[in-house]
């Protein structure tokens, strides 16, 4: 079919720092002219929110983890010396600093380079995370998707 | 060097200048001269690395200060 060369990226934490690493890969294998995935899984899928409330119907559990977790890549804490939010504050100065693009810039990038963003339904489920809860223009899957993209793939990485 | 389009990535962090020099190689035709401003520590290696995976001939590479210049021909 396409000679074009492939990285899928499965995206399995929540913190800005992973998530930065794992867009940045995404929009530099974007820029190698491969076709990439990212897979959004369990934590990986709060880089997919709206940083919108979005009215929705959910249980009691569903609206905890809702409040509980990011909404948004905006709003994610760092996976190392977070401090209570302090972290976040800290390196997105030092990155305005250094011109290092933000995170949720990345993620328009992303897409506007045709990277496929894929949610994993499943954990969707178990979050509690509906479609409308999401970006627009993502694809949803699961872990077959995942390994079709990836069977042909020249990198895969989890992070 | 004759050069069709310069492209300035000069303050740009990456994945930026790649990212830049892919949509601005895509907008010549083959066998014309990109020119490439950056000032990322990493453009060289990274340079280098994406003009040979997509065929591209880096031609030159100079440093002007802290500037980094680059001329890649289309394949």
């Amino acid at each position: 079919m396409t000679d074009k060369k492939k990285t899928t990226i499965i995206l399995f934490s929540g913190d800005y720092d992973k998530a930065m690493a794992a867009y940045i890969i995404a929009n530099g294998a974007a820029a190698y002219d491969h076709e990439v995935t990212i897979f959004h899984t369990f934590w990986g899928l709060n880089a997919l929110r709206k940083d919108n409330q979005v009215p929705v119907k959910k249980g009691f559990m569903e609206k905890m983890f809702g409040k509980m977790m990011p909404r948004g890549v905006d709003k994610m804490g760092l996976s190392k010396m977070n401090y209570l939010g302090m972290g976040p504050k800290m390196i997105k100065n030092v990155m305005k600093k250094h011109n290092a693009m933000p995170l949720p810039d990345l993620v328009n990038m992303a897409q506007e380079q045709e990277v496929k963003l894929l949610a994993c339904t499943m954990t969707m489920d178990l979050l509690g995370l509906q479609k409308e809860e999401l970006l627009d223009n993502i694809d949803y899957g699961g872990v077959a998707a995942y390994v079709g993209d990836s069977e042909d793939a020249n990198i895969t990485l989890f992070i | 060097m004759e050069s069709v389009k310069v492209l300035d990535a000069k303050g740009l962090a990456c994945p930026m200048p790649i990212v830049k020099t892919r949509k601005a190689i895509q907008e010549i035709n083959a066998g014309e001269i990109l020119e490439v401003h950056a000032t990322d520590k990493g453009a060289k290696s990274d340079l280098a690395a994406w003009a040979k995976s997509g065929g591209h001939e880096l031609l030159k590479d100079t440093q002007e200060g802290d500037v980094l210049k680059f001329w890649i021909k289309k394949a």
